[in-house]
């Protein structure tokens, strides 16, 4: 009788843990399958192939671009500025010394080498976001008409609010007169 | 299920005496093809649609524009495979249509980002320029053309095994083999031409659009044409590029879609034998669609 | 749904017990999906409310996704649907899902009503129950309708313009209904915006009346194969797990068709002439509707007069409603009814012929057989109903559920245990009875 049961309590054990197994295997099918149902609803939120396509480098033509001059351009749908700086403000900006800025950066970093003369900076204002204003405030540069910020004529954080420089986008000459936005090093910004 | 009411129906039509209009108004249906792309495996040849482009650009994208379809597209994964430079090179022989900053449309060539530009500045200019009606955009033709296939095909053509999506590629092809000498008594007028498989009065407004040689394709290592420059070849290649340029993800979609199906068929499998051991206790489910139909009383 | 005060959730940790004696909300749960009393004879075509239930999710849910990238509007429909087919991420796959998700809604729903019909789930005591399905019904082909729209391709045109002429049929404020719904002179810019903002409005709706349908199926319980009421604990068993898990699987198992659709034959239920960009002066061939409504389009066109079609068709829909009242028997279920079980299968072959000559072109023979169909549908409401009732006898009824699943004699469940009986009203407690079988 004993021996009985006990068979009987084996042959539960073991159906018990198949039917353990069998439940735990759906329970991660189903949690599997879930989260896998759920990536291509993530994904068609990303950035949509004509959407990384439009947002391929782009060429700006220096030429027509004079002395003391800003021109908007955008790419990725974001505001920049080409400036070409006067020789006065390359030697006044090269005369600041780095010490005195609150995100210190030298002349140099905010330049290519070799084309002192043009500053590509994005074109929002690092506190939140509105556009400064160009040959406005006190250091050749721009002002915020938002908060205040000012900054110098390389993009240069010197009063107010905002927090560092006007971010420098990748970019690169392709020649002595013309840029191109979104590449760096022979290869395109990701 | 729909095999015995329509069965019927047709019994009945075929009693009253009525039947559909006469027969010799309608074109035939197209001869079906092998299609690469065809059935659960299908796969687009890459080669097969690198030469229908060729046909494309040569031939019909004289009058038929392809809007919605970018340079970039050529390149993407699942297409004719054309490498990123090929595009860009490519884009760059075609001029496209750019507001510069003092507001004047100026031409510039082409990126990979812009799409085929239209051979006219409108659906108008396209219209007029062809007798009123403009030639239809290639963009999702091969999805936008059909043809009925009637009880009980319709019915296989839904299933695994006998389904059949190639419709439009079918009607693609039969229709540029369509052309030729109207039957007796039938009359085309001025300016259209006899094609048997066009299925408005089998009478088309575009001329033969190709012929045996038209288009010269590659060359194998011996000097001769991969595949006979024949218009049945071009219309097979051109029908293929344009099911591809209708459905540039189909490959990845028929991709997906098996991994799926299989997945549900594994996950439905275990759910039945879950559903089967938490109704042991209870004595387990009667089987069946209607377990009291099963029983005696 | 407080009618199951029998559940007995205890909330066990203090948040819980603070959380419910504020809100019972775990305990409407847990008396609504896990203690609620299912009877135990139910077969697969039960299951037919959770598949509605998960196709109803899916299409909020890929029509909130589709809702980012599709622009409604008459010069950029079109584009921005190919936009989403072709540029972004699965965008293909979320339009498919869409696309077909709507057809087997349709189709579940057709699979759910028949059964209502086959089974007497419409007697009472759950007329309330049943009005509400149509009512997700109607709302359900307004929705299909104005989402066909959408994609502004020739089909999305002309059967707008089918349709709100239709409209336009009913006497003295038809035209200002069509005008209403235009928002202009013809089915135009206007229009495609406002049937944008109505096709992302109605699921809600749909899903508001799901949950009193619900509601007022937790209120009389189920009906059931055999449509005799529970009569004891050994009728029923809890929802969870035995209905939940009954309801994975098929599903899931449904699911398999929709996937064989949506990766295999995208277009197979669609229109290729949907695919031509919508053109005013210009239309298709063969103007058809979407399958699921084939059948109303025959019985439309069976009428050779333009107010009578659309009285007809708008009738044979509302006829469902009268159901109900309409079907005199004293026995729900159709297989205790051997003279209408004939009738119900007529009347289902009468329905499908009905969407084979929907599809056909109105001409010839396809018309006279139309109104033959036609009449008979209406036939079966209006005659065979009442009259089947009054004059057919009935098979005798099972003494309860447990017999249909056992066999009369039999001890239950237990007796199927193979020599390990087991304490008959062990397993399906008490709290799992509806209140009528404990009143009595």
């Amino acid at each position: 009788m004993a021996n009985t049961s006990a068979t009987t309590a084996g042959a539960q054990d073991q159906d018990g843990s198949r039917r353990d197994f069998l439940f735990l295997a759906t329970g991660a099918a189903v949690a599997v399958g879930g989260a896998f149902a759920a990536w291509p609803f993530v994904s068609s939120m990303r950035p949509d192939a004509a959407t990384i396509a439009a947002g391929a480098p782009l060429d700006v033509d220096l030429a027509p671009i004079t002395d003391g001059q800003i021109v908007n351009v955008f790419w990725r749908g974001k505001l920049i500025f080409v400036r070409k700086l006067t020789e006065k403000e390359v030697k006044d900006m090269k005369a600041i010394p780095v010490s005195e800025l609150s995100d210190p950066a030298p002349f140099d970093a905010r330049v290519k080498s070799g084309h002192d003369q043009w500053l590509v900076v994005y074109g929002n204002c690092t506190h939140l976001g509105c556009v400064p204003i160009g040959h406005q405030g006190n250091f050749e540069g721009w002002a915020c008409p938002c908060h205040g910020s000012q900054f110098d004529a390389v993009g240069r954080v010197r009063r107010g609010p905002a927090p560092i420089n006007l971010p420098i986008p990748p970019y690169t000459f392709a020649s002595d007169t013309k840029v191109r936005i979104g590449e760096e090093g022979g290869k395109a910004a990701a | 299920m729909m095999r015995y009411p329509s069965t019927l129906a047709a019994g009945l039509i075929a009693i009253l005496g009525i039947g559909q209009a006469s027969a010799e108004e309608h074109a035939p249906n197209p001869p079906r093809q092998k299609w690469s792309f065809a059935g659960v495996f299908g796969k687009f040849d890459e080669a097969q649609l690198q030469r229908g482009f060729q046909v494309y650009k040569e031939v019909c994208s004289n009058c038929h524009s392809m809007k919605l379809v970018r340079f970039r597209n050529l390149a993407e994964e699942g297409g004719p495979g054309f490498s990123a430079a090929q595009v860009k090179a490519l884009a760059e022989t075609y001029q496209v249509k750019e507001e510069n900053d003092k507001g004047e449309v100026v031409d510039r060539p082409g990126r990979a980002a812009d799409g085929f530009p239209p051979m006219y500045p409108n659906e108008k200019a396209a219209a007029a320029a062809h007798g009123g009606k403009a030639p239809p955009d290639f963009s999702v033709l091969a999805k936008a053309r059909t043809y009925e296939r009637g009880f009980p095909a319709f019915v296989f053509d839904a299933l695994p095994l006998t389904g059949y999506s190639e419709q439009g590629v079918d009607y693609i092809h039969a229709l540029l083999n369509g052309y030729g000498d109207a039957p007796e008594g039938k009359e085309v007028p001025d300016g259209v031409y006899y094609n048997k498989y066009y299925p408005q009065g089998q009478v088309i407004a575009m001329p033969p659009p190709i012929s045996d040689g038209a288009v010269t394709y590659p060359k194998n290592d011996k000097g001769e044409p991969v595949v006979p420059e024949t218009t049945d070849q071009y219309a097979k290649d051109v029908a293929a590029f344009m099911a591809w340029a209708a459905e540039p993800h189909m490959m990845a979609r028929k991709a997906l879609g098996f991994q799926v199906i299989l997945f549900l068929i594994l996950l439905s499998g275990l759910l039945y034998y879950v559903k089967k051991q938490i109704w042991k206790p209870l004595g387990g489910e009667v089987h069946g669609l209607q377990p009291e139909l099963h029983k005696t009383f | 749904m407080s009618a199951h005060a029998t559940s007995i959730y205890v909330p066990k940790s203090r948040i819980a017990k603070w959380f419910e004696s504020r809100l019972p909300l775990v305990g409407l749960v847990h008396s609504s999906f896990i203690a609620y009393p299912v009877p135990r004879n139910l077969n697969y075509f039960w299951t037919f409310g959770a598949i509605l239930s998960a196709f109803l999710g899916i299409q909020i849910v890929t029509g909130v996704w589709l809702a980012m990238h599709y622009e409604p509007s008459a010069g950029a429909a079109f584009e921005s649907v190919e936009h989403i087919m072709r540029d972004v991420n699965y965008g293909w796959l979320l339009r498919y899902m869409h696309a077909n998700g709507a057809s087997m809604f349709f189709l579940a729903v057709y699979v759910h009503i028949f059964r209502a019909l086959y089974y007497g789930s419409y007697k009472a005591p759950r007329e309330v129950l049943y009005l509400l399905g149509v009512i997700i019904y109607l709302l359900m082909m307004a929705t299909a309708f104005l989402g066909y729209t959408l994609p502004w391709g020739q089909m999305s045109f002309w059967g707008a313009t089918v349709i709100t002429n239709i409209l336009a049929a009913i006497p003295i404020v038809g035209d200002s209904i069509q005008s209403l719904l235009w928002g202009g002179y013809s089915v135009g810019n206007p229009t495609i915006n406002r049937f944008f903002s109505l096709h992302y409005l109605l699921p809600w709706m749909i899903a508001g009346v799901v949950v009193l349908h619900v509601w007022a199926l937790h209120v009389t319980g189920q009906n059931n194969p055999a449509g005799i009421p529970i009569k004891s604990s050994k009728d029923a068993v809890p929802f969870t797990p035995y209905a939940t898990v009954k309801d994975a699987f098929a599903t899931v198992a449904f699911m398999i068709i929709f996937a064989w659709f949506v990766f295999y034959q995208p277009n197979y239920l669609g229109h290729a002439d949907n695919y031509v960009p919508a053109n005013a002066s210009v239309t298709p061939a063969h103007i058809v509707p979407e399958w699921y409504f084939l059948p109303f389009y025959a019985i439309l066109r069976a009428v050779p007069d333009k107010l009578g079609g659309v009285i007809l068709m708008f009738g044979a829909v509302i006829i469902l409603a009268f159901a109900p009242w309409l079907d005199t028997s004293r026995v729900r279920s159709t297989n205790y009814r051997p003279v209408y079980k004939v009738f119900f299968w007529v009347f289902v072959v009468n329905a499908i012929l009905l969407g084979w000559l929907g599809a056909k072109p109105p001409e010839g023979g396809y018309v006279i057989v139309g109104r033959i169909c036609t009449v008979y549908y209406f036939a079966h409401f209006l005659l065979v109903m009442p009259l089947c009732g009054l004059f057919e006898t009935p098979k005798a009824l099972p003494g309860s559920i447990l017999e249909t699943v056992t066999g009369p004699g039999q001890q239950g469940w237990d007796g199927r245990q193979g020599g390990q009986p087991q304490d008959p009203d062990k397993g399906i407690p008490d709290w799992a009875m509806p209140d009528a079988v404990k009143r009595s």
